[in-house]
C-alpha cells in the first residue's frame, strides 16, 4: 500500500507516451524439453549503459516443465479507475504462469537486477479453486488480477470449458471463476477490455489436446480450432455475444482493443485461413444499434515454395503460410504490428482508420524456407513471433519462439531464442537495429516480453485521451 | 445562551468541513465525474455524473442519519445512545484502520449507475456515521434549550435538522469534489489526476475514530 499512485501509472494512454523510455525488459526464458527450469530473463534497454542489450540478470524457477509463455503485471494503469477510488497499488510484480505445470509464479521486481520469487501457486490450489487448468493471460483489473486459461478440469483439461479466474492484486490468493453466464464460449485465449465502456472480448485456441504435443494437422484442416470470439458485459461477467469469423478462420488468437477507452474498436488476429492458408486480421467495433460487428481488413497471402524447403507439414500445400501468431498495437492507436511467423516478417499497418489498414513497414527475419539473417550477422531462428512495443511507440521488440512442441514442426532442426528490437520512423517504416540481437543461453528459448514501466499490451487505461 | 449559539455555529461548521472533506476524497467520486465528462465530450455529462453522485451521497447521509432521528426521541437515553453511537464511529474507524485492503466490490458497479455507486462508497466508507457524532451534538442543544417541549414536536423536529444536515453536508461535499473534478476536465489536466491523488485511509479512519471520540466527550460532559 503506498501514499501516492505508483508513477507508472498513467490515467490517459497519451501521458504513458510520454513517460520515460524503459530501461529494462523481461522475457521469458523457455526450456522446450523441460530439461532445464524455465526462467525470467532481463534485459538492460538503456542505451546509454554499458550492459546495453545484454541480458544481465535471469532467474530460473525451482521447478522443471512449467513452460512458460505469457505473462504480466500485478496492478498497471487500471488502478486508476474512478469506480475502486483507490491506486494505491505498485506495479512491482509479476504474474508467470506455466501452461503445461498450471503452476503459478508471482515474481518480485523491485530490484529489477535481483528478481525473487514471491509467492507459488502449486497447480493443486488451480485446478482447486477454478476448475480450469493451463493459465495464460494476465490483465489487472477492477476486481483484481485476471488469468486466461486453456484448459478446463481433468487430466487432459477438457473436462468443463476454460475460462477466466481472478486473483487478489494484494494477497495473490486465487478468489474464483469470473464467468457467470459464459454462453457458447467453449474454448480460451486471450481477452482484453475497455474499462470505462464496461466490455470485455475474449479469443479463442484450442483445447489442450489440440496443442499440448503439436499442431493437431487433421483437426486444422477440418476448421476444429477456435474462430470466435466473445464480448462480455465485463461487470455482469456475461457473455453477451459470439461473434463467429467463418469456420476457415483458424485459431483467432490475440485481442488488441483501441487504447483510448473512447473508441469501440480494436483488433483481432487469425493465425490461418484454412481455404487459402492467408493469415488474417478483423477489425471489430461496436455498431449504432449497439451489437457487434467485424469485418476482415488485412490479409497476407502465403508464399510458394518447393516441397524440398518446406517442413513435412506443409510440404503437401507447396506454400508458405503466412501464420499470424501475434499482433500488437501501439499506445497511439496508429501502428499495427502484425508477426508473420511462418513467412518471417514483422509487418507495420497504419491503422489510424481501423477499417482500412495501410502496410507502412515490413521486416524480413527467419522464416520457413528462407532463414532470413539478422544484419548485425547473427541467426535468427523460427520467426518474428511475440512483439511488443515500447510506450512512445518508437521501438519495437520480438522473440522468435510460438509454442515448444510447435517450434519443431515448422521449424524442424532449428533451435535458439532470440530477442530483437526495431526503430520506428518518424512517419512509419520499421527497420532493424543492426546492435540489437540477444542470444538466450543455450538450451533456452524467449516468448513473452514486458518493459519495465508498463507497454503496449499490458496497461488499461480508464480516461480518454484529450 | 452564547455558549449554545457559539456550539452550534461550531457544529454546522463541522458538517460543511466534512462534507468539503468527503467531497475532495477521490474515493467518494471525483474521478467518475472527471471520466464522464471526457468519455462523453460534454459538460453535461460531468455536471449529470455530479449530481448522480450528489444524490448517492444525500441518500447515504439519511440512511444513517434518520434512524437515529427516530432514537433521539427516546430523550432520557439521550446519553446512552451518544455514547452508543459515538463507540460506533470509533469502531468503524478502528475496522477501517486495520481492514486497508483494497476495495474490490466497488469496482463491481457498472460505470453507469453512479447514484449506486456513490451511495455504497460513503456507506463501506463509513461517511454517514462521521455525521453521527455532530448530529446528535446539535440534536442536543436543541433538547437542552426545549426539554419541556412535547417528544413528538421535538422528533419532527429532529427529523427536519436530519434532513438538513445531509443536505448541507452533501451540498458541501459536492461543491468540494466538484470544484476539482471541474478544474482538472477544464484548465489542469488528467496529468494531475494522478498527482492529487492521496492515500487518505489512515487520514480518514482516524477522523472517525476522532469524531466518534468527540460525541462521547461532548455526550458525557453534557453537551
Amino acid at each position: 500500500m503506498t501514499l501516492r499512485p505508483d508513477p507508472t501509472f498513467h490515467a490517459t494512454a497519451q501521458l504513458a507516451m510520454q513517460a520515460p523510455a524503459e530501461n529494462y525488459g523481461f522475457t521469458v526464458m523457455l526450456s522446450p524439453d523441460g530439461s532445464q527450469p524455465d526462467g525470467i530473463a532481463v534485459i538492460d534497454l538503456n542505451p546509454k549503459s554499458a550492459k546495453y542489450g545484454t541480458i544481465v540478470h535471469q532467474l530460473l524457477m525451482p521447478n522443471k516443465g512449467d513452460e512458460f509463455h505469457h505473462f504480466g503485471w500485478n496492478a498497471c494503469s487500471s488502478s486508476l479507475s474512478p469506480l475502486s477510488g483507490h491506486a494505491f497499488l505498485e506495479r512491482r510484480y509479476l504474474i508467470v504462469p506455466g501452461i503445461r505445470s498450471s503452476r503459478i509464479y508471482v515474481i518480485d521486481t523491485k530490484d529489477p537486477l535481483d528478481l525473487k520469487i514471491h509467492k507459488i501457486i502449486e497447480p493443486e490450489e488451480v485446478f482447486a479453486k477454478t476448475g480450469y487448468s493451463r493459465p495464460h493471460t494476465i490483465h489487472c483489473g477492477p476486481e483484481g488480477i485476471y488469468v486466461s486459461t486453456l484448459g478446463g478440469g481433468g487430466a487432459d483439461g477438457t473436462d468443463g470449458p476454460p475460462g477466466i479466474f481472478i486473483m487478489d492484486c494484494e494477497t495473490f490468493e486465487i478468489i474464483g471463476q469470473y464467468e457467470m453466464d459464459r454462453g457458447k464460449q467453449d474454448k480460451h485465449y486471450d481477452f482484453w477490455w475497455n474499462l470505462p465502456q464496461d466490455y470485455m472480448v475474449s479469443s479463442e485456441w484450442g483445447l489442450p489436446p489440440q496443442f499440448e504435443n503439436g499442431l493437431v494437422a487433421e483437426d486444422l484442416l477440418s476448421n476444429k480450432y477456435g474462430h470466435s470470439i466473445h464480448f462480455w458485459d465485463l461487470r455482469k461477467r456475461k457473455n453477451i455475444q459470439t461473434m463467429d469469423f467463418g469456420e476457415n478462420y483458424q485459431m483467432a488468437l490475440e485481442i488488441r482493443p483501441a487504447h483510448d477507452p473512447k473508441k469501440s474498436y480494436g483488433f483481432c488476429g487469425i493465425v490461418v485461413d484454412t481455404s487459402n492458408l492467408q493469415g488474417a486480421v478483423f477489425t471489430w467495433w461496436r455498431g449504432e444499434d449497439g451489437s457487434w460487428q467485424s469485418k476482415k481488413t488485412i490479409t497476407i497471402d502465403p508464399r510458394p515454395e518447393k516441397p524440398e524447403n518446406l517442413p513435412p507439414l506443409l510440404q503437401g500445400f507447396e506454400a508458405v503460410p503466412p501464420l499470424v501468431t501475434d499482433i500488437d498495437l501501439s499506445l497511439d492507436d496508429r501502428y499495427l504490428y502484425v508477426a508473420c511467423w511462418g513467412l518471417g516478417e514483422m509487418r507495420q499497418y497504419d491503422v489510424s482508420d481501423p477499417m482500412n489498414p495501410v502496410l507502412t513497414g515490413t521486416v524480413e527475419l527467419g522464416g520457413i524456407g528462407r532463414g532470413t539473417k539478422h544484419p548485425g550477422g547473427g541467426d535468427f531462428a523460427f520467426g518474428p513471433q511475440m512483439v511488443e512495443i515500447s510506450r512512445d511507440g518508437k521501438r519495437v521488440y520480438w522473440t522468435n519462439s510460438l509454442y515448444s512442441t510447435w517450434d519443431s514442426q515448422f521449424y524442424p532442426g532449428e533451435e535458439g531464442g532470440q530477442m530483437v528490437m526495431a526503430h520506428v520512423g518518424e512517419d512509419g517504416g520499421l527497420t532493424l537495429d543492426k546492435d540489437f540481437h540477444v542470444d538466450f543461453p543455450k538450451g533456452h528459448r524467449a516468448h513473452q516480453i514486458r518493459l519495465e514501466g508498463g507497454d503496449c499490451s499490458t496497461d488499461s487505461f480508464c480516461y480518454p485521451n484529450v | 445562551m452564547d455558549f449554545d449559539a457559539s456550539t452550534m455555529t461550531a457544529l454546522w461548521g463541522a458538517v460543511i468541513l466534512s462534507g468539503a472533506y468527503h467531497g475532495v476524497n477521490p474515493g467518494m467520486g471525483w474521478p467518475l465525474a472527471v471520466s464522464a465528462g471526457l468519455m462523453e465530450a460534454r459538460h453535461r455529462a460531468m455536471a449529470k455524473a455530479i449530481a448522480a453522485l450528489a444524490a448517492g451521497h444525500l441518500l447515504a447521509m439519511l440512511a444513517i442519519l434518520l434512524p437515529f432521528s427516530m432514537m433521539t426521541a427516546l430523550i432520557d437515553w439521550q446519553t446512552e445512545l451518544r455514547v452508543g453511537a459515538g463507540l460506533l464511529v470509533i469502531a468503524m474507524g478502528v475496522y477501517l484502520l486495520i481492514n486497508r485492503r483494497h476495495p474490490r466490490f466497488l469496482a463491481r458497479i457498472p460505470p453507469s449507475r453512479l447514484v449506486l455507486w456513490s451511495f455504497l462508497a460513503a456507506m463501506a466508507h463509513g461517511a454517514g456515521l462521521m455525521l453521527v457524532p455532530i448530529y446528535l451534538g446539535i440534536c442536543g442543544i436543541d433538547i437542552a434549550e426545549g426539554n419541556h417541549e412535547a417528544a413528538r414536536e421535538l422528533m419532527g423536529q429532529n427529523l427536519a435538522s436530519a434532513f438538513m444536515v445531509a443536505l448541507v453536508h452533501t451540498a458541501a461535499m459536492t461543491a468540494a469534489g466538484g470544484v476539482i473534478a471541474v478544474a482538472i476536465y477544464a484548465y489542469l489536466g488528467l496529468k494531475f489526476l494522478s498527482r492529487t491523488w492521496f492515500n487518505l485511509d489512515i487520514a480518514w479512519a482516524s477522523s472517525l475514530i476522532l469524531v466518534g471520540a468527540f460525541g462521547i466527550y461532548s455526550a458525557v460532559q453534557g453537551h
